[in-house]
């Protein structure tokens, strides 16, 4: 049976893991390949890292962590965070990551995830959706860590996405990121049911219940999660534990 | 000894050669190529491969002589070859990913697409599963049954003889993910980026 993947980010800014609340304040967490190394070891199904300030500083800072990290950990990497071209990609993948994820170029022009997954195959393109309720049971998609609105309607994005070869969505509820109150269910729930390749839930996580929930009540194939892994509230191994015990299949 | 991890300019194989990289660390020489001289002269050949059946199947078709070198190499000679995703899934006769493709007919059978049950199950085929193994297999040595491994994947290899499968695993049916044929090894799933027991994957595979 496949399981459930739990998924830690570090978001990463000039080469040290931070994570924002509500992207704002940051805080220091550490050095972003030891604490790969450290997650894979103690058992995430995967490793994320989003470089948060990638649109406007040099990106060569987040390549070579990539390669440093590639060498040591040996669980499927994903690095997001200014990919926008073919050749962002390229060298993504050529220094060691083994999925990226793509967000404001795919919101730009839907066809930028068609020429990607073409070029490198669906399993490699990941799309990064932010998305912010803007009324009842309608969500808009975000871009820029959530400070510019796009017009566009997130549910119909997702489908859009999927039609063009995107292997996964990325799944960032704006209004829930940084909060600790959990996932937005009711979010996930209507893109899990509108699309047919794997949703990541992401944004809000402050409990292992979130995790539950996300799985369970939004039909998530992965969690993922920052603060509560990099500040110590909880391992890998303990969130995994806890899901085991109320029946939710994870990989042990 | 000498293994060579065939570049033919298909996908993504960073993580193959990392991983191979570690294991082979002071024991064995690691060349990532397509020159058809260093292939033939190899002892063990990795055969990656990612993206659509149809483009691997391309690129490998691009690269002059690359395919009869394989073939001497694998069926002719008998020497070790892993296959690796698509690597593996291009053993068969056909796959029709994209569009009908020729495969490289070395055993007999077909790719098609995963029957997802109208949805109920999502595709690709995504994360970490157990696998299910059927034969003793030279490359599970020390590999326990029901271990995990990383998929990636929405096409399955059929081979018409079971006999070669050496192991399945469970998604929406039962998927075709380890197959051996005497010296001919493929996986459907990725050791490369399945952790320590990926590793001992390569490592069996480096030590026969």
């Amino acid at each position: 049976m496949l399981k459930n993947r739990i998924i830690p980010c570090l978001d990463v800014k000039n080469g040290r893991v931070v994570k924002g609340i509500n992207f704002v304040e940051l805080k220091d967490a550490g050095d972003p390949v030891e604490q790969a190394k450290i997650y894979s070891d103690g058992g995430a199904d995967e490793i994320c890292f989003l470089d948060i300030t990638a649109s406007n500083e040099n990106r060569d800072t987040i390549i070579d962590i990539v390669r440093k990290t590639a060498k040591e950990c040996f669980v499927p990497l994903t690095v997001g965070g200014g990919v926008r071209t073919i050749q962002n990609i390229t060298d993504l993948l050529l220094a060691g990551a083994d999925k990226v994820s793509i967000n404001t170029a795919a919101v730009k022009d839907v066809r930028f995830v068609l020429e990607a997954s073409k070029k490198f195959g669906s399993q490699c393109i990941v799309v990064a959706i932010d998305a912010k309720k803007i009324s009842d049971k309608k969500w808009e998609v975000f871009t820029h860590g959530g400070r510019n609105k796009t017009g566009i309607d997130a549910v119909e994005f997702a489908k859009q996405v999927e039609t063009n070869g995107a292997g996964e969505i990325l799944l960032t509820s704006m209004d829930r990121d940084g909060t600790k109150s959990g996932y937005d269910v009711e979010l996930l729930k209507v893109i899990t049911d509108s699309t047919n390749i794997p949703v990541i839930a992401s944004g809000g996580v402050g409990t292992l219940d979130h995790l539950y929930d996300g799985i369970i009540k939004g039909g998530a194939s992965a969690v993922l999660a920052a603060s509560i892994f990099h500040y110590g509230e909880y391992k890998i191994k303990e969130a995994k534990e806890y899901l085991n015990s109320k029946n939710v299949s994870v990989r042990l | 000894m000498n293994v060579t991890i065939v570049d033919y300019q298909s996908g993504n194989i960073s993580s193959v050669i990392n991983s191979f990289t570690e294991v082979a660390k002071g024991k064995v020489s690691l060349e990532v190529t397509s020159d058809i001289k260093k292939i033939k002269s190899s002892d063990k050949i990795i055969l990656p491969g990612q993206g659509s059946f149809k483009s691997c199947v391309d690129s490998l078709n691009n690269i002059n002589g690359l395919v009869e070198t394989l073939k001497d190499f694998a069926i002719t000679n008998k020497k070790p070859l892993l296959g690796i995703c698509v690597g593996l899934q291009m053993f068969a006769d056909v796959g029709y990913e994209e569009a009908e493709t020729k495969g490289l007919g070395w055993i007999p059978g077909k790719v098609s697409k995963i029957d997802n049950q109208n949805g109920k199950f999502k595709l690709p085929h995504i994360g970490w599963n157990e696998i299910e193994i059927q034969k003793e297999s030279k490359i599970f040595k020390d590999i326990k049954d029901k271990s995990h491994m990383y998929f990636v994947h929405s096409y399955e290899f059929i081979p018409e003889n079971k006999s070669v499968i050496s192991a399945i695993t469970n998604y929406s049916s039962k998927i075709v993910c380890s197959i051996e044929r005497d010296n001919l090894f493929g996986t459907q799933f990725h050791p490369e980026k399945s952790g320590k027991i990926g590793l001992k994957i390569i490592d069996n595979f480096l030590k026969l």
